[in-house]
């Protein structure tokens, strides 16, 4: 079936099988930043935003994206910049492979204005294992970043 | 200790933002568009031999390219260990074979135009089978009358215990003094036997290969590995290609924990592409990633310490049990590190002992992983320490402190034992494990919580645990690095050396930076690339910061004094006259700037090419230390339990950098940690395994990790560059043993399988209960 799908605020015209999921689809048309994990939407490392809030692509069926605003990291290059000051200055990041996910949630965290407690920090980030860092300073890369971006 | 202007400090990773803006980097993201989608038939039989096998139907299916089956390939037994040359691990594999030894194993491959008809030719495959009684308890595979290993066409590179027909994988033996007669003389013994568990790696990118033929017709291979230049090698002897038709591409890789130390996909994308022409790639299912890949060796661990009344340890002996699974990767040298990264740490004894088998079995085979038989090691050993402290009375810091190693001082284990082969002898020259030990007990107000504080039916504890690594494999593994300079005075830092995550190219650019007297922005990385970057034997074994790290820094310094040699020339003075602040170079009259004598060199005047080659082979492996902290709130109703806070203090010689450092312990913590407590490969009866995803396979998430502390002694290793040691795997080994005398601390029971759950802890209680009443 022929979708379009708004991609970071650019409409993609594109053929999808009714049973293919979004990480795919987001795959084939160049948006790499978005990488498949796990294949039980159990690991967080193929978040995307759809309409603002956080979803494991590769469970959301790709036509069921048409019509809404899909962000990928691509589209949010400062945000995603400026939060890897922070997790670099706190030994937070490694592989990198789960960052691009974490990116988004925080973004959308940000987005809504908090509060920014540890608590809510801490949900935010429960939807991303990482294997790397430990959390403990995923966690305080994110504090830090939001008590100095915040608007 | 000189002052260091980039080392020693923090600072993020050079890759870290391009990571986080979701650049194309890793192995999947570089594929072709065209390649050819690679699926694998796996066994669904713990042991069976392919009677028959038609691919006919799955050929004929629209859009399939090739498919390949045993009868494809040669018969080469190899390794897939992903180690030096020749290899302590049993050549015992083959690409495809007639018999599959566990649940997953390989029997035939498709390449297709897409997923969809990889995998519906699967279905279309038909497999005739013999199965067979598998093999799956691993306290009985040794001399089972069922043969995991049939064949006779596998064999070892030098005696490593290898005996199939036992289902040995490998063997050894090891004794210092008289174990027998130390102990039979020891006032006290404690005796006790511990279990540890098949752990999953669960690094976050599943392995990945692809593979394309360049227009020179070279095969070319990017691959999720750890060991691109052991790739290259295995790929050639096994598929019998040569060595310079391949070239195998390390791009960044998300995570490997001793995973991708191993070759995987790599044969079978390899097969393809040279049978089709055609690009190919291969990247695993997650459950494939759980199901046939790698786990931690299972191990059971016969401990015995004899210790004199007043605390003064006279003998350790160990013999250990380990799985290894259908193939023997990695067997002996695992199970060697249980004994030589562990046993040392209680240097002053009379007499030692460590031996064992390690067997195969019908499971997924069992490989390296972070700690590679050393957290096994240490959770039966710093168990039966304190174990050893209650026996006398006596605290149990009082007990290490009086028995650990110290700085100066030696073991003879060191000597006896290395990594498959005799090991190299070496004085501690940097040791602050007394250090880390006091620190950890100030850090962790230990004197107000220990033993235990009860709060009702809450229980605050704390246990600890101290741990060693090592820094390499000496005078087997090298590393070696190439720095370029280039016009306008930049440099390029060329190496063999392999970032999975952890940093190293990051570190490694630090290192030439501050022999450079440069900042890192100056040196621009190029790592892992078997055509363009000199030989590195790859990421594992704590190796990088300390043997690649030495080959930079001596090829750093090389090329600064090819600049000082030119800078005289054009300064018209002697060498020893010509002074350089990282941006000039200046005599008494006259000076020249690092970008104005580059130019000059490649340009206009004299002009020549300035490169340093220079590599590193390790006379020693200095270990880093550990005290591991690890502070509990138990509820003695449930057996439930939250771990309040770990707190790590480190001696990993200098820290490179001090953020990435944090980085290794910490991420090295939390993986014990969850081997600690929950992670546990679980197969079923016929071998089939159960935890197959992520929902069946817990790792800890941000949830159970609440706190952790971490902090490094002041060290100075003069073998390391610019003091450093290695820093990679110390950090998981203490949390199984730290936590289980935790336990204890808190209620008295001694959990000795692992991993410790609530139901372990009530099931030991009521037994105590039992017992007193």
């Amino acid at each position: 079936m022929k979708i379009t799908l708004n991609i970071n605020n650019r409409d993609y015209e594109t053929e999808v099988k009714p049973g293919e999921y979004l990480t795919d689809t987001l795959r084939r048309l160049h948006q790499v930043s978005v990488r498949r994990g796990c294949d039980t939407s159990s690991c967080g490392v193929c978040t995307v935003l759809i309409e603002g809030k956080p979803v494991p692509s590769c469970a959301f069926l790709s036509y069921r994206a048409e019509g809404k605003r899909i962000t990928t990291v691509e589209g949010i290059p400062d945000e995603a910049s400026e939060l890897s000051r922070y997790f670099g200055g706190e030994g937070a990041d490694q592989c990198g492979f789960c960052n691009p996910g974490i990116a988004l949630s925080v973004y959308a965290l940000k987005q809504a204005q908090g509060p920014y407690t540890e608590a809510n920090i801490r949900h935010v980030l429960t939807g991303h294992l990482c294997r790397c860092s430990g959390y403990h300073a995923q966690v305080e890369a994110v504090k830090r970043y939001l008590e100095a971006n915040h608007e | 200790m000189n002052k260091t202007k980039t080392v020693n400090t923090v600072r993020p990773s050079i890759d870290g933002k391009g990571l986080m803006m979701g650049r194309s980097a890793y192995t999947d993201d570089l594929a072709a568009a065209d390649s050819l989608i690679i699926k694998v038939l796996r066994s669904p039989h713990a042991f069976a031999e392919i009677k028959t096998i038609d691919t006919t139907a799955a050929e004929n299916l629209p859009g399939v390219v090739c498919v390949l089956t045993h009868r494809d390939f040669k018969r080469n037994a190899h390794t897939r260990a992903g180690q030096g040359y020749p290899e302590p691990s049993p050549h015992d594999k083959f690409v495809l074979d007639r018999y599959v030894r566990y649940v997953g194993d390989e029997v035939a491959a498709v390449a297709a135009i897409d997923v969809e008809t990889a995998e519906a030719a699967l279905d279309l495959i038909a497999v005739d089978y013999e199965v067979f009684e598998p093999v799956l308890d691993f306290e009985k595979a040794k001399d089972n009358p069922v043969r995991v290993h049939p064949e006779d066409d596998i064999y070892e590179m030098f005696p490593i215990g290898f005996d199939p027909k036992r289902n040995l994988a490998a063997g050894y033996h090891m004794e210092v003094g008289d174990i027998e007669k130390t102990l039979s003389e020891s006032d006290v013994v404690i005796r006790q036997s511990y279990y540890t568990q098949a752990q999953a790696h669960v690094m976050m990118e599943p392995h990945a290969v692809n593979a394309r033929l360049d227009y020179n017709d070279r095969l070319v291979i990017y691959s999720s590995t750890q060991t691109p230049f052991h790739v290259r090698r295995i790929l050639s002897q096994t598929l019998e290609v040569p060595l310079r038709r391949i070239r195998v591409i390390k791009p960044r890789v998300g995570g490997g924990f001793g995973g991708k130390q191993a070759i995987h996909g790599e044969l079978l994308a390899a097969a393809v592409t040279l049978k089709t022409g055609r690009p190919s790639k291969l990247v695993y299912t997650r459950k494939e990633v759980f199901g046939a890949t790698y786990t931690r060796h299972p191990m059971r661990l016969d401990l015995a310490i004899g210790a004199t009344k007043d605390g003064k340890i006279t003998g350790i002996d160990c013999y250990g049990l380990s799985d290894t699974g259908a193939y023997g990767e990695h067997a002996l040298t695992v199970f060697m590190v249980t004994g030589s990264k562990v046993l040392p740490l209680y240097n002053k004894v009379d007499s030692v002992r460590f031996h064992g088998d390690v067997v195969y079995t019908n499971r997924t085979s069992s490989g390296a992983y972070r700690g590679y038989g050393a957290i096994q090691g240490n959770f039966a050993l710093e168990s039966t320490i304190d174990m050893l402290a209650a026996k006398l009375d006596m605290d149990p810091i009082a007990l290490r402190k009086k028995n650990m190693i110290m700085e100066g001082q030696t073991s003879p284990i060191f000597e006896i034992m290395g990594e498959g082969t005799e090991g190299t002898a070496m004085n501690m020259e940097s040791c602050k494990l007394d250090y880390c030990v006091d620190r950890g007990l100030t850090l962790t107000d230990w004197k107000k919580t220990y033993p235990r504080q009860e709060n009702g039916h809450k229980v605050r504890s704390l246990g600890m645990a101290i741990a060693m690594q090592g820094s390499g494999i000496p005078y087997i593994d090298m590393g070696a690095a190439t720095i370029k300079l280039n016009d306008d005075g930049f440099y390029n830092l060329l190496i063999g050396a392999t970032d999975i995550g952890q940093g190293s190219d990051t570190i490694l650019a630090q290192i030439a930076a501050e022999a450079l007297m440069c900042d890192v922005e100056d040196v621009a990385v190029y790592s892992s690339d078997s055509d363009l970057t000199p030989f590195d034997a790859g990421a594992y074994a704590s190796s990088t910061t300390y043997v690649s790290g030495n080959a930079v820094l001596k090829a750093a310094n090389e090329l600064k004094a090819m600049l000082m040699k030119e800078a005289a020339r054009v300064l018209h003075t002697k060498i020893e006259n010509v002074r350089y602040d990282g941006t000039t170079f200046s005599s008494e009259e006259t000076s020249i700037s690092l970008k104005d004598l580059s130019n000059q060199l490649y340009y206009n005047d004299e002009q020549k090419q300035l490169t340093a080659t220079s590599s590193y082979v390790g006379h020693k492996s200095p270990p880093p230390f550990m005290a591991g902290f690890c502070e509990i709130e138990i509820d003695k109703e449930t057996g439930e339990f939250d771990v309040l806070n770990y707190t790590s203090v480190v001696d990993c010689g200098v820290t490179i950098n001090k953020a990435l450092a944090k980085g290794q312990i910490e991420g090295g913590v939390v993986q014990g940690l969850g081997m600690a407590t929950f992670e546990d490969v679980h197969v079923a009866k016929n071998g089939k395994l159960i935890t197959t995803d992520m929902l069946n396979y817990k790792i800890p998430s941000v949830k159970e990790i609440h706190r952790l502390t971490t902090e490094f002694a002041e060290s100075y290793e003069t073998s390391g560059p610019y003091g450093a040691k290695s820093v990679g795997e110390i950090g998981i080994d203490t949390p199984p043993a730290a936590l289980a005398n935790a336990v204890y601390n808190a209620l008295g029971v001694r959990i000795t399988r692992l991993p410790i759950t609530p139901e372990k802890i009530l099931k030991a209680l009521k037994e105590k209960e039992n017992e007193h009443a």
